[in-house]
């Protein structure tokens, strides 16, 4: 049996509700941990940090499924929504420690922000990209849209991604390697989507 | 840690110094990691004992000085000063050093001189950073020279009553704490007098976002954030923001110097 065979195998007896779980006991270990001064002196900055790259990790874990089951037959499908669901809780919280956390609730500042710093309103952009996904991430939402609809609409995750890897890139100072890392994983996956369907190489 | 002799100064401000874990264990010091917890890992390779500093350009006495040279005869202060990041946090140090204008006016400031530039040492064997390309080595950095003169303007060897720890610049670096951390260059090997203004690293890397001045200036933000506000180091989950304040709070003393400049240009 091929490790392609094995890993679908696994996928069909696993469930998606443990990723759930780990998924939401995440932020509170790290929410914990900055309260408790393990996340060092700064644990204002250290829970945006963790919170937006988690949330980061779990859009490119989404983007890589499709092309996983085209390329190389490997069908994770039945994680996708909880892959995406919980990169917006994530978003969520790194939304809400920046602006309740880091700002204080000066709304003034937050907002001024948002519209002048381009790189909190590329952030802000993949945020409310995420909302229209997140509302439409039940069964019964796809019936109501109809396929076809649902599918255009999950074309959205596209943006959130970009606007992601953007963000990264564009707040950090001088050039480490790590926001290009994922902007550069980002665009390959939006890449490979391009790649016309003939050359489909799925078993 | 060997302990130093040091006098009290009115300069020092009152509010309560950060934890001596803070300042040894947050730092920018990009030659040891561009993370503010690698530096005190990976400085500590650092030789800082042979040190010696190469004073040249504009003054009447050049030459390789020997850190204690430079020392001897130095009347060393305590420094409480307000440390104002451009990133938008800020710390409470109590700096241990001596006027600059001290040293400059014993190795002579010719009338030509404008200007003082830094540089920091470059020795990639023992400062990780430095084998890539983060930042177009040495660290450079600069101040005019009325700047220089100025009373606040310090060389700092140690902090909290002791000598310096390698990852905030051992052995000898700069304090100017009107300005944003950055330009307080720190692990000096060169002082430079010249008639040019300096070229300085930051502003190299990135001059729309990093002026020469760089004076902390709530009224003028950096082009991707507010300067308007800082977190203080120490403050916890829930300590919030504080108002920035003009100069770092240092308005009173350093205004004059900006007379007739208007800010928003020379950032």
């Amino acid at each position: 049996m091929t490790l392609t065979d094995r890993i679908n195998q696994a996928a069909r007896r696993l469930p998606a509700w443990p990723i759930y779980i780990v998924g939401v006991l995440l932020p509170v270990w790290l929410f914990w941990q900055a309260a408790s001064g393990a996340l060092g002196v700064d644990p204002i900055k250290a829970l945006e940090d963790r919170l937006g790259l988690w949330g980061l990790k779990l859009i490119v874990a989404g983007l890589c499924v499709t092309p996983l089951r085209r390329f190389a037959g490997v069908n994770l499908i039945k994680y996708r929504r909880s892959l995406g669901l919980l990169a917006f809780l994530y978003i969520v919280l790194h939304f809400l420690t920046w602006l309740l956390l880091d700002l204080g609730l000066r709304w003034e500042q937050a907002l001024g922000d948002i519209i002048k710093r381009p790189y909190i309103t590329v952030g802000m952009v993949g945020l409310l990209a995420m909302v229209p996904l997140a509302l439409t991430s039940n069964d019964r939402a796809v019936r109501w849209l109809g396929s076809a609809r649902w599918q255009k609409l999950q074309k959205l995750a596209y943006l959130v991604a970009l606007s992601g890897g953007v963000h990264f890139l564009w707040l950090v100072k001088a050039w480490p390697v790590e926001p290009f890392l994922y902007l550069g994983a980002i665009l390959g996956l939006l890449a490979v989507r391009m790649i016309p369907k003939r050359f489909r190489l799925a078993a | 840690v060997a302990k130093l002799d040091y006098v009290k100064s009115d300069y020092s401000t009152d509010e309560e110094p950060n934890d001596i874990s803070d300042i040894r264990g947050y730092n920018n010091f990009y030659e040891f990691g561009t993370g503010k917890e690698e530096p005190s890992v990976n400085a500590q390779k650092l030789t800082v004992d042979p040190w010696s500093v190469k004073i040249d350009g504009m003054v009447d006495k050049p030459g390789d000085y020997d850190l204690a040279d430079i020392l001897s005869g130095v009347t060393l202060e305590e420094r409480i000063y307000r440390l104002r990041c451009v990133e938008a946090w800020s710390m409470v140090v109590p700096w241990i050093g001596f006027p600059l204008a001290d040293l400059l006016n014993r190795i002579g400031v010719q009338p030509s001189a404008k200007f003082v530039a830094f540089e920091t040492l470059v020795r990639p064997e023992e400062m990780i950073g430095q084998r890539y390309p983060i930042l177009d080595w040495p660290y450079r950095e600069g101040l005019r020279l009325d700047e220089a003169m100025h009373p606040l303007t310090i060389l700092a060897t140690g902090l909290y009553g002791e000598e310096m720890p390698k990852q905030n610049g051992a052995p000898i670096r700069l304090v100017v704490p009107w300005k944003y951390g950055f330009k307080s260059i720190k692990s000096i090997v060169r002082i430079s007098l010249t008639d040019q203004m300096p070229e300085t690293t930051w502003n190299m890397q990135n001059p729309r976002e990093y002026g020469f001045y760089s004076n902390v200036n709530p009224t003028v933000d950096h082009p991707r954030w507010s300067q308007a506000s800082e977190r203080r180091i120490g403050g916890g989950l829930f300590g919030g923001r504080q108002d920035t304040l003009m100069f770092n709070g240092y308005e009173e003393h350093v205004a004059g110097l900006y007379a007739g400049q208007d800010l928003t240009k020379d950032y």
